[in-house]
């Protein structure tokens, strides 16, 4: 018996990112551009999302909803009226913490890809593992609560990096908390330079005129951000 | 808590050009932007490896620090903070020289020594 080293120089992720491809190359097919909506637990994704996906005048919408379990989230976007599949992610080891590309392929056939847009994923809801896996997406977007904190884009850079539109939601709190949105800006800035942002409130509607115009921007896009 | 699945993907990266041979060590490069936990990844790794060609391999991890390039300016930069302006120009168009790997460099694994016979 004897060792010997064999060279790899392989990205650990490419299978992820294969499979990732593959589902863009499905979504593509049917004209849908798809969007990778993250954030915290807690943080609004679910009423961001019922605030607009019926009222995007002329992009018919579909809702992707991951979830280690159950299927509460999608009742509640169900009840809009637009096409809602719920994926599940429990099955292995006690619920895994995001979507992965996989996961996302293993619901293409349950998505009535010929009947919508925008197909808008809602991922598990946490800061760090769904920055890791892409899924085929042509836009990532995360929520950002006023209630989480100015320094949260320091404590989770990659997440902040890699997504394109950062929704600051429950500004309607402000008054209500001792919180710099002056500084969460500025951190938002520092780790992703440059990064469009919309101050929101999916309670009382302020800013969400701004989100709706922004997702029928992305339902039109011609050329895809990968 | 991302390093659980982190872990499963390196042992199949592992796996596929390990070509059933068991691996003793393996060689890791991980830029420090894929704000990896070494000794979890560690942990979890021993665990997923079990019943692979992995197990009982030794995982090696060579942090990378980051390092960036301003494309307009030209200035070459490294960040201890997540904090990606250019501190020359404070433009926001850069690229990432390294700290964003996440690659099995290589591996070294056992060959069963062949014994030639007349």
């Amino acid at each position: 018996m004897h060792r010997t080293k064999v060279t790899v120089v392989e990205e650990a992720l490419d299978a992820n990112n294969t499979i990732a491809t593959a589902n863009r190359a499905d979504f593509d097919r049917d004209g849908v551009k798809v969007v990778n909506f993250m954030s915290a637990p807690g943080a609004g994704k679910t009423t961001l999302l019922e605030r607009v996906v019926g009222e995007l005048p002329g992009v018919r919408v579909g809702v992707l909803e991951g979830d280690v379990q159950g299927s509460l989230d999608a009742d509640r976007l169900a009840s809009l009226h637009v096409p809602v599949t719920q994926l599940n992610t429990d099955p292995s080891f006690g619920g895994e913490c995001h979507l992965d590309a996989n996961m996302v392929r293993s619901a293409i056939p349950s998505l009535p890809l010929d009947q919508i847009d925008l197909l808008i994923v809602e991922n598990v809801g946490n800061l760090v593992c769904p920055a890791e896996f892409r899924i085929g997406e042509d836009a990532r977007v995360m929520v950002c609560a006023v209630t989480e904190g100015e320094d949260k884009p320091l404590k989770y850079p990659l997440m902040f990096r890699t997504c394109e539109l950062v929704l600051v939601n429950k500004i309607d709190l402000l008054p209500h908390l001792e919180f710099d949105l002056d500084r969460l800006l500025y951190n938002i800035d520092q780790v992703h330079p440059d990064v469009e942002t919309i101050l929101l409130s999916g309670r009382t509607g302020e800013g969400v005129g701004a989100w709706r115009e922004w997702l029928s921007g992305i339902a039109t896009r011609e050329e895809a951000i990968a | 808590m991302h390093e659980l699945s982190l872990s499963s993907a390196i042992v199949n990266t592992v796996a596929k050009h390990a070509d059933g041979r068991r691996v003793t060590v393996v060689n890791l490069r991980v830029g420090r932007l894929r704000q990896v936990v070494p000794d979890t990844l560690e942990f979890y790794f021993e665990f997923v490896a079990r019943d692979t060609v992995c197990e009982g391999a030794r995982l090696k991890q060579e942090v990378i620090e980051p390092r960036l390039r301003c494309n307009p300016c030209g200035r070459e930069w490294e960040i201890e903070v997540p904090a990606f302006r250019c501190p020359t120009c404070r433009g926001s168009d850069f690229e990432i020289a390294c700290g964003d790997e996440f690659e099995v460099e290589s591996i070294e694994v056992e060959e069963a020594e062949c014994i030639a016979r007349r």
